[in-house]
Order: structure tokens, then sequence, then C-alpha cells
């Protein structure tokens, strides 16, 4: 599955994608693993409220399951116009 | 419809022109133009705006068709850049042609909302102090409950 980071969050993690293999069920479960990696990931991942996901660029949901996605993206909220 | 999403310049006044003489059946056109705002006082060197290839313009296009549809509009053109801007740059531009002049004022205005708060870009101001992201705002999201 391929992770994509944007804006603070990119800068933040210090890759702007990454491959992980992983069974996460859901959102959640993957940030969980995320999080266990280091304090980095712990710190960007600490307030879920502030980030939002998109699922094979779809906007979703933190308890959305992960079955069949390729492409998860988290970023802060949007900021266009 | 016609959505782009690219890093050069656009020439506002063109783009609406164009649309305007391809709008079949309109009987008004709105336009919309974000400008880079520069500080109070100045400072500001550049806005950065950073996007997500792909998910951008599949959003761009459903927000467009979702206008087209509840407003029966003759036609929509959404032009948003990324990169760095200078100060007065143009940002983006939505520009929307309907029978009457309602429904293309408020298809312009939900345009707006949307891609605002709903599409994937992100605003980073670079000043002589530093570097900055730009803040979503509480009013932006209110402001989607409006549609």
């Amino acid at each position: 599955m391929d992770i994509l980071y944007f804006a603070w969050l990119r800068e933040r993690i210090g890759v702007p994608r990454e491959r992980v293999e992983t069974g996460a069920a859901t959102v959640r479960d993957l940030v969980a693993e995320l999080s266990a990696r280091d304090a980095g990931y712990a710190a960007a991942f600490a307030d879920l409220s502030a980030l939002r996901v998109a699922l094979d660029q779809e906007l979703s949901e933190f308890d959305a399951p992960l079955s069949g996605v390729r492409e998860v993206a988290f970023f802060p909220p949007m900021t266009g116009g | 419809m016609d959505i782009r999403v690219q890093a050069e310049a656009f020439d506002a006044g063109a783009e609406l022109n164009r649309f305007s003489a391809g709008a079949e059946g309109a009987g008004g056109v709105v336009s919309f133009t974000g400008v880079v705002r520069d500080l109070p006082g100045g400072g500001l060197t550049a806005m950065e705006i950073e996007h997500y290839p792909g998910m951008t313009e599949k959003a761009l296009t459903d927000f467009a068709a979702q206008a087209m549809d509840r407003w029966a509009l003759s036609d929509v053109l959404v032009i948003h850049r990324y990169g760095a801007l200078a100060p007065g740059a143009q940002i983006m531009m939505v520009a929307t042609a309907a029978p009457h002049r309602r429904a293309a004022f408020e298809a312009a205005d939900y345009l707006m909302d949307y891609l605002k708060s709903r599409a994937p870009f992100w605003k980073k101001e670079i000043t002589t102090e530093g570097a900055d992201w730009v803040a979503a705002k509480a009013q932006d999201e209110a402001d989607l409950d409006r549609w």
C-alpha cells in the first residue's frame, strides 16, 4: 500500500510517500502502526482531529476499512481557493 | 466543463471572454478570481501552493459536475494554480454560465466554498521572517453547511 503525506505532515514525516506492508483493518489501525515506529511518527499523528485522510483519492474517515485500498493519503485540512 | 490544474499563469480576461463566447444558452456569466494577498504592511515573499496530483483533478471535476447538475448550468470553468506565487499573482478562477443570474452566482459561490475546504490544496506563506502553513478557518468549514 502506498502512503502519501502532504503539507506540514510531509515535512514532519520527512518523505512525501512510502510503501508499507500492513495488515491494518482500518485507517485508525494503520495510524497506530505508523505511530509505533518512532517518536517522529507518533508526534505527527498525535492529534488526528488536525488531520484528514483520503483513500484512493477520495476523502474518507479514520474508521474506514482499508480492504482493497491501494493509496492512503494523510494531510492537514485543505486551504485551496 | 473545463477544469485545469497548472503551474503556469493564466489570463483571466481572455479566459472569461473565451468561456462566455462558448457558453450556449447562457443569459449570464459570473466569475471569481483569487489573488495572492500580501501581509498587512508587506513582507510576503511568496505563497507556495502544494496539491495532490490526481485527487485534485478528480475533486474539482466532481464539484463542477455537481454544480452543473444542481443549478442546470450551461458551462463551468475552474483554473487553479500550484507552485510558488508572488503577491498580487492570480491563484485561481471560477466562472459559471447559466440561463439566469441567480444560478450563476450561487454556483460560483458553492464552487468557491468547496475549492477552499475540500480540494486538496495547501498554502504556505513565505515571509521575510520565515515560512508558515496557512491554517484552515472554522468559518470556511461552516460555509459548507450553506449548501
